[in-house]
């Protein structure tokens, strides 16, 4: 029976579940205007010859460092795996250190010290025409046993220079 | 000359725009004291008259009317530095510092940011007060809901307050808090039972869907999370913490008053 409270009720709670599913979706957007990492890192052939345990630092503000580790080459993430906190290579200690509550990363990116609940993310890594690319829109977690995919690192020939 | 003016302030008065301005005269005795609070919608707020242990400052020490009071100087100078403050990522640190340099009066943002420090804490003893004196005993449970909702608006409004200056300070505090947020169980895409949620194997809950995405309108901390962040301070969290005090001063004035000793 369409009863005038009938249809008022109707429609109250159509347009209540309309609203509370509607809003959390429009806050969820499609479409991000987000820049993404995909840079060009170099000629591979120029990494050969770079030493064991060096940490490059160009790409610090595309959220990357280069490291090479006795397998190869990988692209490890700036970012604490604890809260998110821009990380600082420690060069006497060997180990990425994180300002905010003191996690400490090794050379590979193990999680050693402080709250850090596992590994840094290593950044997918892919050899094009000879030159390497490093992309963050794919990122490999230790702690899952995604460091033996191949696109984790670029594998190099032991260093002449140990 | 004294008399030509009387006469002038009477014929004033005596107007029809005076009179429909001002329904009563002065108020000189006790039915008109009550008319004149009664009648007018901000002072109607306040009861026509309480009891006199209402006044004991050592009861309740002025913190939930502090605690407002704070709330209105941050809304007035907070709409203030709107006229100049860009949140855009390009604009908007340039546009804080502006304030300070280009600006006379220029201390209307240190003002807003210091108010706010005070209204969590005029908040947070306003709390420890009113549960210490046990004002929260029934009739009163409700409205002791009402104003820890108020409270947790509060810190949600200095959250996203802090992002607004888009310096370091803000940035990795936004990073870290938002990352907490990311840890919470289902909702969030690095909390516990999110890996639950998931369809034929693809996730519901990853972090291009979860609620810390919903916070930043993005993965990371940027334009997106600004502009976000600047209208729920702005807009959405005042508008529901005015009809949040709406209820809790309601409240009050139904059960009896600002609470006094039983």
């Amino acid at each position: 029976m369409l009863t005038a409270a009938g249809v008022g009720w109707t429609a109250l709670t159509l347009g209540g579940t309309v609203g509370v599913l509607g809003v959390p979706r429009l806050l969820a957007p499609n479409v991000t205007a987000e820049p993404e990492v995909l840079v060009d890192i170099g000629e591979l052939a120029g990494y050969a010859q770079v030493s064991l345990g060096t940490v490059d630092e160009r790409f610090k503000r595309q959220g990357f460092w280069v490291v090479r580790l006795p397998e190869g080459l990988v692209a490890l993430s700036t970012s604490c795996t604890h809260l998110g906190c821009l990380l600082n290579w420690d060069d006497r200690d060997g180990r990425f250190k994180c300002p905010c509550h003191g996690s400490g990363f090794d050379l590979a990116g193990v999680n050693r010290e402080g709250p850090a609940p596992r590994p840094l993310e290593r950044l997918r890594v892919t050899v094009e025409d000879g030159r390497v690319i490093v992309d963050g829109r794919r990122r490999f977690r230790g702690e899952r046993g995604e460091w033996g995919h191949s696109e984790s690192m670029v594998r190099l020939e032991p260093s002449a220079e140990s | 000359m004294m008399g030509m003016l009387r006469r002038l302030g009477e014929s004033i008065r005596a107007s029809q725009l005076w009179r429909s301005v001002f329904r009563q005269g002065i108020p000189r005795d006790r039915r008109s004291r009550v008319l004149a609070v009664m009648g007018n919608v901000f002072l109607h707020l306040h009861p026509p008259e309480l009891r006199r242990s209402g006044v004991r400052l050592s009861f309740t020490w002025c913190l939930g009317g502090l605690t407002f009071f704070l709330f209105l100087v941050e809304a007035v100078t907070g709409i203030l530095l709107m006229f100049y403050y860009r949140p855009v990522a390009e604009y908007a640190y340039h546009d804080m510092v502006g304030l300070r340099g280009h600006v006379s009066f220029g201390l209307l943002r240190e003002i807003h940011r210091w108010g706010a420090h005070l209204m969590v804490i005029t908040c947070w003893l306003h709390l420890l007060r009113v549960f210490l004196t046990g004002s929260y005993r029934p009739p009163r449970e409700f409205n002791w809901v009402v104003g820890v909702c108020l409270l947790v608006l509060t810190m949600l409004m200095s959250f996203t307050g802090y992002l607004l200056p888009w310096d370091q300070l803000a940035l990795w505090a936004v990073t870290v808090g938002t990352n907490m947020a990311a840890a919470a169980p289902w909702l969030g895409s690095e909390g516990p039972g999110s890996s639950l949620l998931a369809v034929e194997g693809i996730p519901l809950v990853h972090p291009g869907s979860d609620v810390r995405f919903a916070l930043l309108g993005g993965v990371a901390v940027g334009p997106a999370a600004l502009m976000r962040f600047y209208v729920l301070h702005c807009v959405a969290l005042p508008v529901l913490a005015g009809v949040l005090m709406a209820v809790h001063f309601w409240r009050i004035r139904r059960d009896g008053g600002i609470s006094g000793p039983l």
